[in-house]
């Protein structure tokens, strides 16, 4: 399975991530949220930032059920489904992943005839990843 | 106070290709070389008066190998364009700007490419990209297919777009394919009844939504308006170009803005409309990016042909084939004629404003061509 190849705005993400924290970037000084990561706000320009801690809930924006040709370990898996998450706390931030049975299930341990755009779901967290739970 | 203009300032007077194929037996140097002159011959234009070239960042065939092998003269202005096929009509747009500013007299743009060449990432796991694919690759969202395949499905949540207004692009080109004997799907018909039971590649995005793999080479040369004149061919004008990257734009995985279904091609019309003398009422032919058949509705409505969300009923009652509201793709397009990276549509947008396509929409004076949608892209406007 791939792993994230980080950069320097993206790490702290991945190291929260690690600890089974779901954090997002906010600007230090205007405290508007972004993601992906990056050096400075596109609102007021400051390079100050914090990694303010959200909740986790949210709901399926979109999905995709990838078939083969695909790199093996996700092959073995295939079809998988992939979720577009938008937050909670802000339906402007997305995050991409899977939506599992439970922590650490399988790509394809949901059937994707149960996947629905609007689904409530809720993050959890598995071997650094997270992974989305029908909530 | 306007300066010269870029307005018709500039022509296209040469083009050239090798034969599609899915599979070519020379390396893709020797394919660049063999486009740019055929491209010459036909504009009627010696190798040595050539002083300016664009080209795509992805190309393997770099200005400095394809100068020397044909015999280019002195190089004033040379130009790569990023983003895949979303640089397609930049180069073209680039030396147009050139020549324009008086940088240089003879332009050639070109795009050479083999199945398997150049980074694919998706096909290796030794080979990853930075930011944003630590975002999206770990959880399978590996190809283009499953990156546009994301914004497909939303599509076709929010605004009722269903698989037959997707088969509608698939068709259309098909048909168009079948007319083309340089087409690599000349005699391959498509049927409804094909596109609906194909195997999936990502759902919602089945076989014959994805373009082509395809091995082949395309140039056109551009001069002057005055130099135009005295060339072998009917001049085709640039009327106008534009290239679009909008404000909070992620690239090919644009799930992170306001409203992620306007995208590049929005930025790209805005300044096309703009600075040109027409509409989109106006618009004789389109040749619209297709790497997947979804680009084409959303291109659809950003360029201005219909409405927000009304891209997928557009292409109901005919509406993109031989004689419909707007005819796309004359020549298969990157679904069925080859996949290029775009510029085989740059060279049908030619060929239908000198009249001689091999599906002509009859009479027409006026093209628009565009590049790659969803990824940071660009556009032409040609005239007779
Ligand atoms: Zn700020």
């Amino acid at each position: 399975m791939l792993i994230p190849v980080t950069d320097t705005a993206g790490a702290p993400f991945w190291e929260y991530a690690d600890r089974g924290e779901l954090r997002v970037q906010a600007c230090g000084d205007c405290g508007v949220l972004r993601f992906p990561p990056r050096p400075c706000c596109p609102h007021c320009q400051s390079f100050a930032s914090e990694w303010r801690p959200v909740s986790g809930r949210g709901r399926v924006w979109s999905f995709v059920v990838p078939h083969p040709p695909l790199l093996p370990d996700y092959a073995e898996q295939a079809p998988y489904n992939v979720v577009v998450v938008e937050l909670a706390e802000d339906p402007g931030i997305r995050l991409v992943g899977n939506l599992v049975s439970g922590p650490g299930a399988r790509l394809d341990s949901v059937d994707p005839a149960r996947i629905r755009i609007g689904a409530r779901v809720q993050a959890v967290f598995s071997g650094g990843l997270p992974q989305w739970v029908l909530a | 106070m306007a300066g010269p203009g870029f307005k018709d300032a500039t022509a296209v007077v040469g083009i050239g290709q090798t034969a599609f194929a899915k599979h070519l037996p020379e390396d893709e140097r020797t394919l660049a070389c063999r486009a740019v002159l055929a491209a010459l011959d036909d504009a009627g234009i010696a190798p040595g008066e050539v002083d300016a070239v664009a080209s795509y960042t992805m190309e393997e065939t770099d200005e400095v190998e394809l100068a020397k092998a044909v015999g280019f003269g002195d190089l004033t202005f040379f130009s790569k364009v990023g983003y895949g096929g979303g640089g397609s009509c930049a180069t073209v747009a680039h030396l147009a700007a050139a020549i324009a500013a008086g940088q240089a007299t003879v332009g050639v743009a070109w795009r050479s490419r083999k199945r398997g060449s150049g980074p694919r990432p998706w096909t290796n796991t030794a080979v990853q990209l930075p930011t944003p694919a630590q975002w999206t690759r770990p959880f399978g969202l590996l190809r283009p297919a499953d990156e546009i395949a994301m914004l497909t499905r939303r599509y076709m949540h929010e605004y009722g777009v269903t698989r037959d207004h997707l088969f509608n692009v698939a068709l259309a080109c098909r048909n168009r394919a079948n007319q083309n004997p340089a087409a690599v799907m000349y005699e391959r018909p498509l049927t409804r009844e094909m596109y609906m039971t194909s195997r999936w590649i990502s759902e919602p995005l089945c076989l014959y939504d994805n373009c082509l793999e395809t091995d082949g080479a395309l140039a056109c040369v551009i001069v002057g308006r005055e130099r135009a004149r005295d060339c072998a061919r009917q001049p085709v004008y640039v009327h106008a170009a534009a290239q679009g990257l909008p404000a909070q734009h992620h690239g090919m995985v644009n799930y992170w803005n306001d409203d992620p279904l306007t995208g590049p091609a929005w930025t790209a019309a805005r300044h096309l409309w703009k600075h040109a003398d027409i509409t989109p009422d106006d618009v004789d032919v389109a040749q619209i990016y297709d790497a997947f058949t979804a680009l084409i509705p959303l291109s659809l409505e950003g360029y201005g042909f219909c409405a927000r969300g009304e891209g997928g009923a557009f292409t109901e009652q005919g509406a993109l084939e031989t004689g419909g509201r707007l005819p796309v793709n004359t020549g298969g397009g990157g679904l069925s004629e080859a996949y290029v990276h775009g510029f085989n549509l740059i060279n049908e947008g030619v060929k239908q404003l000198r009249g001689t396509s091999t599906a002509q929409v009859p009479g027409a004076a006026t093209c628009l061509v565009t590049a790659g949608e969803g990824v940071p892209t660009s556009a032409l406007l040609l005239r007779s």
